[in-house]
């Protein structure tokens, strides 16, 4: 479990759905959920939307909301190996932002 | 009112880019066959229209799915050509419209033209040769080698395949491969 890849830098949307699916949502929540946490800055595609939710269902990163059977919309949420990862992220995220700040100044 | 409209495209990128420019002056795309476009009137710039090859027939279970979520998100099928090559389009004052937004998945989805490209020149290279085959085998029997012209035909359509369609993909592709060096 503990490969390198494992604890590889996350893409932006990636890193973005992770923190959306803290609640559960469907894909247009997310896509407007990402919009709005930016600021307007991340647009997602719903094609890269899609293929990341795909992948992350795969690696167990997000489950699927169970009891929506009959909705239309599939709802996902983050799983504990989720949050895990974005946790490690947020540490790396913080080395990067401290040696930043001290080496090219805030 | 409909307006038809006969064009080819080599680059799928261009071909959005004139549907845009259509949309922009009161075009609507809604219909599309070989080489032939059909558009309605509309208010200007109501549309944006992108363009995507699917990985599986429209009908496969696994485009099925990405067609519904495409839906939920305000994307509208507007017309197909092969089961392949889909035509999406969402209203302009819904906001910017891309289906791919990050180079992985754009790189992901010119590999999924690139492959189709070599199958075509692959598929015609294939004919050329046994047709080839053929003609030397009339001609070795003191027959007019109709077959050696036939596969004339299917290297030249191999080659003009190469030439415009699978060198400008590679460029694109390469380009995007070096970007990706530096950003995400």
């Amino acid at each position: 479990m503990k490969d390198t890849t494992e604890h590889a830098a996350l893409t932006e949307a990636v890193y973005y759905i992770l923190l959306s699916l803290h609640e559960p949502m469907h894909g247009y929540g997310i896509m407007q959920n990402i919009k709005e946490l930016s600021g307007g800055r991340v647009v997602l595609g719903a094609g890269t939307l899609y293929g990341a939710i795909n992948t992350l269902l795969d690696k167990g990163w997000i489950e699927p909301v169970p009891g929506e059977e009959n909705s239309r919309k599939k709802e996902y949420v983050i799983t504990d190996l989720g949050k895990s990862i974005v946790k490690w992220e947020l540490q790396r995220l913080n080395e990067l932002i401290k040696n930043g700040i001290e080496i090219a100044g805030g | 009112m409909k307006h038809i409209i006969r064009k080819a495209f080599f680059d799928f990128e261009k071909e959005e880019k004139f549907l845009n420019e259509m949309s922009a002056n009161g075009f609507a795309l809604t219909d599309y066959s070989w080489c032939k476009y059909i558009f309605e009137d509309a208010p200007k710039d109501e549309y944006i229209y992108r363009i995507e090859l699917l990985g599986h027939p429209m009908d496969h279970q696994e485009s099925r799915d990405y067609l519904q979520f495409m839906e939920e998100t305000g994307a509208e099928l507007v017309t197909s050509y092969n089961k392949r090559w889909i035509y999406f389009r969402r209203k302009a004052a819904d906001g910017e419209f891309a289906i791919y937004s990050d180079i992985d998945s754009k790189l992901n989805h010119y590999n999924r033209i690139l492959i189709l490209f070599w199958a075509a020149a692959g598929l015609n290279l294939f004919v050329g040769l046994i047709n080839l085959l053929l003609g030397a085998f009339t001609a070795s029997i003191s027959r007019p080698p109709i077959n050696s012209y036939v596969s004339l035909i299917s290297f030249s359509i191999f080659i003009l395949i190469l030439l415009f369609l699978i060198i400008p993909l590679n460029k694109k592709i390469k380009g995007l491969k070096t970007e990706k060096e530096i950003h995400e």
